[in-house]
Formats: structure tokens, sequence, C-alpha cells
């Protein structure tokens, strides 16, 4: 193993680049890698909650990612499964005990949801395919940049069910009175659950429109 | 028992663990392809959620709740172990699905390899741990509106992908624009099937 000159690598490499910025567009886990729809959709009724979820996401993918890397080569084969959801476990007990003592209306608000990032697939999925095989540092990057990009998706779609659905961003009305004078009206839809599955199945065309090379053929 | 009904229904039609939470949607997405396929991990889902929520509700009630420990003596009066309940709960699901793979082989072989790698995956599916943790949050008052809670889902869920792998099989028969086929449609028509659950809302028994 040339593990003396891969310790040299510059820290801003191509291949951390890669790492970091890949699952934000091409290796995106909801919209290409399929993983980790299970809790995006049902937080991203308006912004504040979403931001928090990807974050609170961000964070356990990272961790687990590197401690799963560091434990890598003591972990038998057979149990490894038990040993990502102990570690998994404990970080978002981690996460839920923090949110709860510093955002307490945020942690009700997500209620259930922040309890169901342990069966997110996007966790297990990276521990598996990534952290298993690759060096701590690597395994680091490559949690953070798949945090990122189901952050990135999630808050796409809050930004547009939060804009069409309540006409506020972020909490602060953003839609003019004026327009509501005119006639304008908040769209009742954005609100309700079924339009985060069609604002998710929007964002997957442009996706795909754009790169030819992801589309399915049924 | 007019009071049990109402919660089944409740729990397959207006909260269906789909298209109101979206849960064990990963899943949902990835075996709903035939009708088949589909039929074995619904009736995997129901079964396992049918038990561990009655599970989960023991061990939540009589460990893990502020006060739960009562029943060990009056220095226990004050423990709350809540916080442990994530752990408690994935670590039940994941020993129960180990359980009933080993029942099922043992006495229907057959049922086993029709479920075949099914049973495994759902150890990490988000609709049984979500199950439990609605449990624990709506705080239902005895196991059996418990278990009757946990086999609503369960089945919701079992209509749910049953329904989308019928539309997924004659869809292949359709023109769809070349970039939303296959994950784009599905995402779509699971929302359009979503706004016609929605009708369901405010049935109450």
């Amino acid at each position: 193993m040339s593990t003396a000159k891969a310790g040299r690598e510059p820290f801003f490499s191509a291949k951390t680049k890669k790492l970091l910025l890949g699952p934000l567009n091409k290796e995106n886990p909801i919209t290409v890698q399929i993983l980790g729809i299970c809790s995006a959709l049902a937080i991203t009724v308006k912004l504040e909650p979403a931001v928090v979820m990807s974050i609170s996401v961000i964070a356990v993918t990272a961790m687990s990612n590197l401690i799963i890397s560091m434990l890598r080569n003591t972990i038998p084969p057979r149990i490894r499964i038990i040993v990502q959801l102990v570690v998994i476990a404990g970080l978002v007990i981690l996460v839920d005990q923090v949110l709860k003592a510093y955002m307490y209306d945020v942690s009700k608000q997500l209620s259930v949801f922040v309890g169901l990032i342990i069966t997110n697939c996007i966790i297990m999925g990276r521990l598996e395919a990534f952290a298993m095989a690759n060096k701590p540092v690597d395994s680091f990057i490559d949690g953070i940049g798949n945090g990122l990009g189901y952050g990135l998706i999630l808050i796409i779609v809050a930004f547009f069910r939060e804009l069409l659905g309540s006409g506020t961003l972020y909490g602060y009305k953003v839609i003019p009175e004026g327009l509501y004078e005119m006639g304008y009206t908040d769209n009742g839809l954005m609100i309700l659950p079924p339009a985060a599955l069609i604002v998710v199945g929007i964002i997957i065309w442009v996706q795909r429109s754009k790169n030819p090379d992801l589309q399915e053929d049924n | 028992m007019e009071h049990l009904i109402n919660i089944f229904v409740k729990a397959i039609f207006v909260e269906n663990m789909i298209f109101a939470y979206f849960l064990g949607m990963c899943s949902y997405l990835a075996v709903s392809k035939t009708v088949q396929t589909s039929v074995g991990l619904g009736v995997a889902v129901v079964f396992v959620l049918g038990i561990t929520v009655p599970v989960n509700y023991l061990i939540d009630n009589y460990l893990l709740k502020a006060g739960a420990l009562s029943w060990l003596g009056e220095d226990f009066a004050n423990v709350d172990l809540s916080f442990l309940s994530f752990i408690m709960f994935i670590a039940v699901i994941a020993s129960i699905v180990q359980l009933v793979e080993m029942i099922i082989e043992k006495f229907s072989p057959t049922l086993y390899t029709s479920l075949g790698i099914f049973l495994p995956l759902i150890a990490v599916n988000c609709a049984i741990l979500g199950g439990s943790l609605f449990m624990q949050e709506r705080d239902y008052e005895n196991i059996a509106e418990a278990t009757v809670f946990g086999l609503g889902s369960g089945i919701g869920w079992f209509l749910a992908i049953v329904a989308i792998a019928a539309i997924r099989e004659k869809i292949r028969y359709s023109n769809v624009p070349k970039p939303l086929r296959g994950l784009g449609i599905t995402f779509i028509i699971t929302g359009l099937m979503g706004i016609a659950f929605m009708s369901f809302m405010g049935i109450k028994l």
C-alpha cells in the first residue's frame, strides 16, 4: 500500500472535491441514489424545520461515517449491521437531546422524524458503500457531501412549498399585501403532504433533462 | 370495540404511512416494479408491524417511560429512561425480525421462500420504526389499541405498495417523457394517489 504517499495528498485535491460536491448533483442521494426519502418529505412544509433537519442529518452522516471507518477493520462482518445501528442510534440520541435542549419548538415540529434519522437509508447506505472500505478522513468528507446533497433537495422543496403554500420564507412574509388585494391566494395544496412528492418529481424531471445519462428506460 | 375499529380505519386510510407520512418510501420505490414482489414485501411489513408495535408498547410502558419502573419498588418511581427509546426500539425491531425469520423458516418454508430477502430488509424500513415512534407519541391507552394501530398501519402500507406496483406495470405501455421515466413519474403518481387518499380525511366511525 502506498499510504506514505497518500498521506501527503493536499487537503483540497480533486478527489476530495469530488467526494464533497458529487452528491450535490450527479450522485445526489435523494434524486439519483433513491436513499433517505422516508424522512425527507414530511418536514418540508416550512424552511426552518427543513434546515434544522438537514444540519442534523449532515452531523449524523459525517460522524457515523468517521466512527465506522475508524472501526472498520475490527468489526466482524456478520454483526456489522448491528454495530452500525448502535453507532447511528447513539448519535441520533445526541442530536435529539441537543434539539430538545436548545430548539424545543422545532424539535416538537419534527416529532418522530428525528428518531427516524436512524433508519434513514442515506446513513446505512453510505456506511455500507463507503465507510466500510475507505479511510476515516475521506469517509468524513463523503458523509458531509451526502448530507449536503440531501439538505439541498430538502431546502429546495421547502422553499417552494413555503413560498407558494403560505407566502412566507423562513417565517417572514415575502409576498406583498397588494398582491393579495388583487386576488392572489396561497395555494393550500402546497401545505399538504402530496405536494412534496410532486415537487420532488419535478426536481427529478429538471435534473434528468439536463443530465441525459441519468435517464431510465421505463 | 367501536373505538378500536376507529383506530384501525384511521391507521389504514386517514393516516396512511405512505401517503400522509412518507414512511417506508425507500423500499416502496425500490420494490414496486411488479405486483408479485410487492405483495410479498407488503405481507412481511404487516406481519412485523403487528408484532413490534405491541412489544415496543410494553417496553415503553413498563421500562422506559417516566415512572414506568415503579413496579420495581418505591426507589424506581422517579426513573425516566425515555431517552433510551430509539436504541431500544431499533434493537427490538432488529431482533424480532430475526426471530420472525427463524419461526417462519421452521414452520412454513413455502412462505419463507416467497418472502425471501425482504424479511431482513424490513429491519431498516422506516415504516416499522415509525410505527413504534408514533405509538409512543400518541400515547395509546392499552395494548389492544397499540396492536390494532400496528396492524392497521401495516395494511395501509400494503395497500399503497400493491396499488403503485399495479400502476407501474400498466404505465410501461404509456409514452412518458424520457426524463420522467422511472423514478420521476412514480413520485408524481404517488403524489396524485396521496391527494385521492386525502378524501378519507375526517372519516370517523
